[in-house]
């Protein structure tokens, strides 16, 4: 957290233009991310957090508003922002060690000879508990399996920021919790910087430093910002009862269902 | 053939489906399916081929049979089996016989016609890919050449062979042109249409890696369209078989097609029925031997 400025979102807006009328998705969006923070996104369905996700990976272009990675503007989608998707998006004609394989082929083909890229294709896929099942094709292995995978995806390029799309939200309970637990030992280990979207407050509240949280939308903006000071690593069944746990996850429950009520439950 | 290999080429869904069917008769009945497996066990590869292998030959010999007894009589004007056993026996038996220039086992003559559509249609996969990735990634493109496509993949093969003829002033690279221009509609269409249902995640992955176009093709595109593709190709080859008949009835040459033709001409009747037989078989064998290849080649791409 020394780098206050690592990520800087500066006044980000979106309007898509959809022929007839015009949506405005996001307005002024301002936003610090400092190295090797943990940041979770929440908000109700629709209110622009994906479309915030997608901008700070490059596969939207925001229509107003400059986005800076470590003083640079960035423009475009790159390996310096990884993204782990909702669906995982493993491509399914390629073995787990391939989908992996072709991001470091791809993203350290300079600075690694084969062999150093197959040994890091191993590494990451060991990090997410993996290693067993790298011959298997996606549709051979459990959702929360591909999901891993796709998280070894990601870190193997090394990014700047790792971006997670709702990474967790199609996984049951209990798969979530063990990902969930990965993703803190991993991070707690390597020390990088993440941005979640997440609409599960418990998600947020534990895995987060700092928890933003989005306006209903059209026109959705950041509304507060939580910070969430318990000492890593976190045990979820020690924070259970811990006052700055349910501290923070009262604000953003009261955010959300008080000052946030989603329009079609308020009707 | 174009029926069959349409209705072929569809997706295995069935087949999943029949096993999963089948994993429930098991559940639910234990003992039935231990009579079966144990009768199974006993001799269970002769009994899958014989499985397969009779009904065919059952059903064959029964077609033969009333095939047998409808043109039996001396004054039937088409000839019963057991005359083109006698007249068309050399055609059968020998498929690759030399008794002169014009005087050859139908085995050659199939093989100088699968040359023309090797030429034909492997030219036309090449294309019809390309073309159609190009078709599929760029709705400009796609909506400038749509109409014409439509309007000229209805034109029957035959009516390019003129115009070939005309361009070329060859027999041989005519027929190569009108098994090409055959072939090629459906595998630009279907390759083009697999490309634009490539999802959008394949493509945020591409772009996050920033392959490049080259890249992209390779590794997104053609694995990911690889279904769609062999459909396409599978439609072509069928299309390419029975145009190439056709063509050749009319540039003469040595081909299967000019064979039946020259066979009427002379009131060679059982000729026909026996070259008849070997267009169906090859042109079975050619739609198996795509599908067979599609089948090895797009392993796991449909299911995810």
């Amino acid at each position: 957290m020394s780098n206050r400025h690592y990520l800087h979102v500066d006044g980000v807006g979106m309007v898509f233009d959809t022929g007839k009328s015009k949506f405005t998705a996001l307005v002024d969006v301002n936003l610090k991310v400092g190295r090797g923070e943990v940041i979770s996104i929440i908000g109700h369905s629709g209110c622009g957090k994906s479309t915030l996700l997608n901008i700070v990976a490059g596969l939207t272009p925001q229509t107003s508003g400059v986005l800076l990675l470590e003083n640079k503007e960035v423009a475009g989608p790159g390996p310096d922002r990884a993204v782990v998707f909702q669906n995982h998006s493993l491509l399914p004609w390629l073995s787990v060690y391939d989908n992996v394989r072709l991001a470091v082929d791809k993203v350290h083909s300079r600075r690694m000879d084969r062999k150093q890229r197959h040994d890091w294709v191993l590494h990451n896929l060991d990090l997410v508990g993996m290693s067993h099942a790298i011959d298997k094709r996606p549709h051979e292995i459990s959702g929360g399996m591909k999901q891993r995978v796709g998280i070894a995806r990601g870190l193997a390029m090394e990014p700047k920021i790792l971006l997670m799309d709702e990474p967790f939200g199609a996984l049951d309970a209990l798969t979530k919790a063990n990902l969930q637990d990965t993703l803190m030992d991993i991070q707690q280990k390597l020390g990088n910087t993440v941005m979640i979207i997440t609409h599960d407050v418990d998600e947020a509240v534990l895995l987060s430093d700092k928890i933003v949280m989005m306006t209903n939308g059209p026109s959705a903006t950041i509304g507060e910002i939580c910070e969430v000071k318990l000492p890593r690593p976190r045990k979820r069944l020690e924070l259970a009862s811990n006052p700055e746990y349910i501290r923070a996850r009262t604000a953003v429950l009261s955010f959300l269902y008080e000052r946030q009520r989603h329009p079609k439950t308020a009707a | 053939m174009a029926m069959t290999a349409m209705n072929a080429a569809k997706p295995e869904i069935p087949k999943m489906a029949s096993d999963t069917n089948s994993a429930e008769i098991v559940r639910i009945r234990p003992g039935f399916a231990a009579t079966v497996a144990s009768a199974m066990k006993s001799s269970p590869k002769i009994a899958g081929i014989a499985a397969v292998v009779i009904p065919p030959l059952v059903v064959t010999a029964i077609l033969l049979l009333i095939w047998e007894l409808l043109c039996h009589s001396p004054t039937s004007s088409l000839p019963a089996p057991t005359k083109i056993w006698s007249d068309s026996r050399d055609l059968i038996v020998d498929p690759f016989f030399v008794a002169g220039s014009q005087d050859i086992g139908l085995g050659w003559r199939v093989l100088t016609s699968l040359q023309r559509v090797f030429y034909g249609y492997g030219l036309a996969a090449v294309v019809g890919i390309l073309v159609g990735a190009v078709i599929g990634q760029s709705v400009w493109v796609m909506r400038g050449l749509d109409p014409i496509f439509q309007i000229l993949r209805t034109v029957p093969p035959l009516a390019w062979l003129p115009i070939s003829l005309a361009a070329f002033r060859d027999a041989n690279p005519s027929a190569i042109f009108v098994i090409f221009i055959t072939a090629i509609w459906p595998i630009m269409i279907n390759t083009a249409v697999g490309i634009r249902n490539i999802p959008q995640d394949y493509r945020n992955v591409a772009r996050v890696l920033r392959l490049n176009h080259a890249e992209f093709f390779v590794k997104i595109m053609l694995p990911s369209a690889a279904p769609y593709i062999f459909t396409g190709l599978r439609i072509g080859i069928g299309l390419s078989w029975l145009a190439i008949v056709a063509a050749e009835m009319l540039t003469g040459g040595v081909g299967i097609g000019f064979f039946i033709w020259d066979a009427w001409n002379s009131s060679r009747i059982s000729d026909i029925i026996v070259a008849l037989a070997y267009i169906g078989i090859v042109g079975f064998v050619l739609d198996r031997i795509v599908a067979a290849i599609g089948n090895t080649i797009t392993r796991g791409t449909a299911r995810n």
